[in-house]
């Protein structure tokens, strides 16, 4: 069982399809979990179907989707960094990184959960991961946490191989869906499962597994 | 977000001109666009917060709509706008979306930073 897990990411609804599930497995199995989210995404081109959201709307409306994801999950803690959507690859990376660094000094994780650098799409995805990378790489071998990476680009299994952790998560079906519905402004939850229940065999196998890889650190 | 009324939007750069304002100018494709297709060209480009000032602008078109704003130096060009918030009073706030309900081009103006 993992005692604390950190999760850094950079936008509200990263958490909702790769990672959901196995964060409310490890909850109900009495896991401690932060959230790092490091923007409120809000340069997301998303507004909701009709459009209710505006730019100038849109953060603290997905703060608020945010925060009803989380309650879905079962997070016990929501940490908002504060940084600005499509800007954490120009950032300081030492102010960036300090920042990382504060939170695994606080919590003292035992797994931290990011996206895997270089193969995670968004620029956002991939500079955040690399700031978390960078991080525990500088903590002494024996001190770091596991670092699990969720990667989904164009042939990231060519260069990174296959998964290595693979989660189960059919029994954890309605958290997840919930944590996407909570979403409303970014995802159209009802047309994912269209007239199909959570025990459907198509929802199960699209929807009941997470993958992730184990950061290789040198 | 509303679908444009062009004579409300027509008043309010009317009673935005002549001063010292702060635009959000922006227009983006989406960050999954290569991704999702890998012939798409993905493009975004925004500006927050610069300051500007206009002495004459106008809304035209026929939906999706264009608006122009004339600068001492020269101008604010948008294209593709197609929703406004209608109850703002002090603030412009235009957007384009697509088909699905996405953002394409957003033009804001107010005298407070965004």
């Amino acid at each position: 069982m993992e005692r604390h897990i950190l999760v850094i990411l950079p936008h509200p609804d990263d958490e909702a399809f790769g990672i959901s599930g196995t964060l409310a497995k490890h909850i109900h199995n009495g896991t401690q979990v932060t959230y790092a989210c490091l923007t409120l995404g809000e340069m997301g081109r998303n507004m909701g179907i009709p459009p209710f959201a505006s730019r100038v709307t849109l953060p603290e409306i997905r703060k608020k989707e945010l925060e009803e994801s989380c309650r879905a999950i079962g997070i016990q803690d929501l940490r908002l960094l504060g940084f600005h959507d499509k800007t954490i690859e120009f950032e300081d990376q030492d102010q960036l990184d300090s920042q990382i660094e504060a939170l695994v000094k606080e919590l003292n994780p035992s797994l931290v959960i990011t996206f895997y650098p270089d193969y995670s799409v968004h620029p956002d995805h991939d500079a955040t991961g690399a700031a978390v990378i960078r991080t525990i790489g500088r903590m002494p071998k024996d001190q770091r946490p596991f670092v699990h990476c969720v990667a989904f680009s164009n042939n990231h299994e060519q260069f990174i191989g296959k998964p290595v952790v693979i989660n189960d998560v059919k029994d954890y079906l309605q958290q997840k869906m919930d944590s996407i519905s909570a979403h409303r402004s970014q995802f159209q939850a009802a047309e994912l499962l269209g007239s199909k229940k959570l025990n459907d065999k198509e929802i199960q196998e699209r929807f009941g597994t997470e993958r992730f890889w184990i950061y290789p650190f040198a | 977000m509303k679908l444009i009324n062009v004579a409300e939007v027509q008043k309010m750069i009317d009673h935005l001109k002549d001063q010292e304002l702060y635009i959000h100018l922006e227009m983006t494709t989406g960050a999954y666009a290569a991704h999702l297709d890998s012939s798409k060209h993905p493009a975004a480009t925004f500006i927050s917060n610069a300051v500007i000032q206009f002495s004459q602008g106008s809304i035209s078109g026929n939906g999706p709509y264009r608006v122009g704003l004339k600068m001492k130096h020269g101008w604010v060009y948008s294209e593709g706008l197609t929703h406004f918030e209608e109850d703002e009073k002090d603030r412009l706030i235009m957007a384009g979306h697509d088909g699905q309900g996405k953002l394409v081009v957003a033009l804001q103006l107010s005298r407070e930073p965004f």
